[in-house]
């Protein structure tokens, strides 16, 4: 779907992107990670083209990036705005016209989704008389008006309850089902676990990550095994931290350092009776604070 | 171009559909002739209720008669000006005029006293009814007549006639074209400032409230740019249409009632000049209205909706590109000052050079360059400008809005995205420079 090649910008005080690539395969919900000022709204208003880029390319559906793609993208901004004086509906018809619907369709698209997300009766409410939430629902209705191929989306859930997090976050799933690719950037690691198929983390303009989740997580796998013994049949080691003790319970975790899983769990055995021998998974979570910790000194 | 087009309805239609457009469209023209109005209404109910204001006056000379007016009465009632002193001091009088024995060929040492410091219209009475007496007192020792001098008495209004280039013959008067010259200039000064300022606020309110991060993922900077200038400056010519429309039809009403008169006098006129004579000032009255008659008004709308349209624009996108620079509207004072002292020095130069000498070297060089030029050369279109000044300064006009809409596009386009950091002229200077 999307294909950034060795993309480079500089502003005139700081790089935001050094030689990123990144491909963004059809139909998946691409998570884009990276602290504050890492990049990423650059790399996003470039895909949007908003800003241009010093060097390197952006290829959409295999070929580069022109403003005709401006209908096959819809952007969610992390800062959202509506016109506070205009009516839901004029507003709508004025973005999906803007993306080039013709009236007549532009009208019949917002009206289906005015339904769909139940707030057909506030049509010709000002923008200011709406709850914030309600709004939210306006500026995403906003951003999948013209039903674009890819979907930009930064930070969607912030400002929403979870009541209606969870209706967007149907939405964008049935987007995807619909074949729809979505670019999700955001710093909520539960939703990039639970929604996410690939990610990609930018740290200092550059990508330090990328792959699918389950490959992220396999190169993150630490070594490192939580271990519950009992009846404890001599010392433990110096370095093995105990991280609790109860009801004759002993909790630790175990580095291999080297050594293979079973050697460990003989080596295990020798000390007690093994309850427990579990590898420990980083979260997504882990993985970003780890990463960005460790990229910050370079 | 489509794109801009959607701006520009959006623009338009969010402004027109305003109640506080149609109230401001509606009496606006009414407000200007309301306040005249309320100043004369003032000013004649403060005549009739003006008590008889009494002078005391020692004379002297003895030769001087004042002629007591519907303000101001003069006595004689005492000789000693100590006493006469006295008497304004203690309330009696309002005021004492002492005429000690002069030179009438150099007449000095006239003195007035009062308490309240003496009005301009005052002084100026007693000044102009002193030297007509002088000037009559000295022509009557030279030995004229004093009926002759009654009789000689005449009153002089020129007539100034301009010659066409096809010897067509037109007559006008500078009150008319100062009048008409004033109005306009002032009023594109007033729409410039009124709707420039609108399109700052619309820039600042789409960047703040970060509409623009999505309308801009939609379509470029610039069209956005345009389309809300040209939609702002729509509404402000469709005020002005609507103005036009309702001065017109107004004028029309009253000259109509008028009309009913007009004709039979004007008609005595033409066929007794003696007659028209007689009556200066319904022949003034006249000659004022074929005054009006004889200007062009369409010339007059045309080339102010030009005018506006160039000055709106030039300065126009300037306003955009400062709303582009801020967060807030408290923060655009320190770019306003490029733009506020080209168009005050535009309206200061409409009244000490243009309406003054039309004609001038300072005149011609304000109505040419295009920042001064809209409100310049309103002052002088009236007048009547050479048609080549005129197709410099449009010419020069366009050139110069098409300059600043591309120094402000340059602005525009970094500065709607930048939030939080306050630019400074070095920083605005970057930007125009900056490829991206």
């Amino acid at each position: 779907m999307l294909k950034i090649t060795k993309l480079n910008k500089a502003y005139s005080n700081h790089r935001a992107l050094t030689d990123v690539d990144l491909v963004v395969p059809k139909g998946v919900i691409f998570g884009l990670l990276g602290p504050n000022g890492a990049g990423k709204t650059t790399l996003i208003r470039i895909i949007n083209q908003i800003i241009e880029q010093d060097s390197g390319s952006v290829e959409i559906d295999g070929k580069t990036l022109s403003p005709d793609d401006i209908r096959k993208i819809g952007y969610l901004p992390e800062e959202r705005g509506l016109y506070k004086k205009m009516t839901v509906w004029d507003q709508l018809i004025y973005f999906a016209r803007l993306k080039g619907l013709e009236s007549s369709e532009a009208k019949q698209k917002v009206k289906s989704w005015l339904d769909k997300l139940e707030i057909a009766g506030w049509r010709e409410k000002k923008v200011e008389d709406l709850s914030k939430g309600m709004a939210q629902k306006v500026q995403f209705i906003s951003t999948v008006i013209h039903e674009p191929g890819l979907l930009i989306l930064d930070e969607p859930f912030s400002g929403f309850d979870p009541v209606n997090a969870e209706i967007i976050k149907n939405e964008i799933l049935e987007l995807k089902a619909k074949g729809t690719t979505v670019i999700l950037s955001t710093h909520r690691m539960e939703s990039v676990e639970l929604l996410c198929d690939h990610v990609a983390m930018i740290n200092k303009s550059r990508k330090i990550l990328d792959g699918t989740i389950r490959e992220v997580k396999n190169s993150f796998r630490p070594e490192v095994f939580s271990v519950v013994l009992t009846q404890l049949s001599a010392d433990l080691p110096y370095d093995w931290q105990v991280l609790k003790s109860e009801d004759g319970l002993f909790h630790f975790s175990l580095s291999l350092n080297g050594r293979t899983p079973n050697q460990a769990l003989k080596e295990l055995m020798e000390y007690g009776e093994v309850l427990e021998f579990k590898e420990q998974i980083p979260s997504m979570e882990e993985i970003f604070i780890h990463q960005v910790k460790g990229t910050s000194y370079e | 171009m489509n794109k801009i087009f959607l701006v520009i309805q959006r623009e338009y239609l969010a402004r027109v559909k305003k109640k506080s457009f149609l109230i401001a469209t509606l009496l606006t023209p009414l407000i200007f002739p309301a306040i005249m109005g309320v100043f004369v209404w003032i000013a004649v109910s403060e005549k009739e209720n003006q008590s008889l204001r009494i002078i005391e006056v020692i004379d002297e000379t003895d030769l001087f008669f004042m002629e007591s007016s519907e303000q101001y009465a003069f006595t004689s009632s005492v000789n000693d000006p100590e006493e006469a002193k006295k008497m304004v001091q203690q309330g009696e009088r309002y005021g004492f005029l002492y005429i000690p024995k002069i030179n009438l060929t150099n007449p000095k040492g006239i003195q007035y006293y009062g308490i309240e410091n003496p009005s301009m219209s005052l002084m100026g009475y007693l000044e102009s009814s002193l030297k007509r007496k002088i000037e009559d007192q000295r022509l009557y020792e030279k030995g004229i007549d004093p009926s002759i001098l009654k009789e000689i008495r005449t009153q002089v209004s020129i007539q100034s006639v301009t010659l066409g280039e096809s010897g067509e013959e037109k007559i006008n008067d500078a009150t008319v074209n100062y009048a008409i010259g004033f109005l306009a200039g002032i009023l594109i000064y007033i729409f410039i400032f009124v709707y420039g300022n609108q399109i700052m606020q619309g820039v600042i309110e789409e960047k703040s409230s970060r509409i623009v991060e999505i309308l801009v993922s939609s379509l470029k900077p610039f069209q956005l740019m345009m389309g809300k200038i040209v939609g702002i400056g729509a509404v402000g010519l469709t005020q002005f249409l609507i103005w036009v429309v309702l001065i017109g039809t107004l004028t029309t009403l009253v000259t109509g009632v008028l009309g009913m008169q007009m004709p039979q006098q004007q008609a005595m006129e033409l066929a007794s000049p003696e007659m028209a004579q007689a009556t200066p000032d319904s022949s003034e009255l006249a000659d004022i209205l074929m005054v009006i008659q004889g200007i062009d008004f369409v010339a007059i709308v045309v080339s102010f909706i030009i005018y506006f349209l160039g000055g709106y624009l030039l300065y126009g996108a300037l306003f955009a590109a400062v709303g582009s620079a801020v967060d807030a509207p408290s923060d655009a004072q320190q770019f306003m000052f490029p733009i506020t002292i080209p168009l005050i020095v535009a309206y200061m130069g409409l009244f000490v050079f243009v309406l003054q000498e039309p004609n001038s070297t300072t005149s011609f060089w304000l109505s040419v360059i295009p920042l001064t030029s809209p409100i310049a050369m309103m002052g002088r279109i009236s007048y009547g400008v050479p048609f080549w000044e005129l197709t410099l300064s449009i010419g020069l006009l366009i050139l110069g809005f098409l300059f600043t809409t591309w120094l402000a596009g340059k602005i525009y386009r970094i500065g709607i995205l930048m939030h939080g950091t306050k630019p400074t002229y070095k920083i605005l200077w970057k930007w125009i420079r900056s490829s991206q």
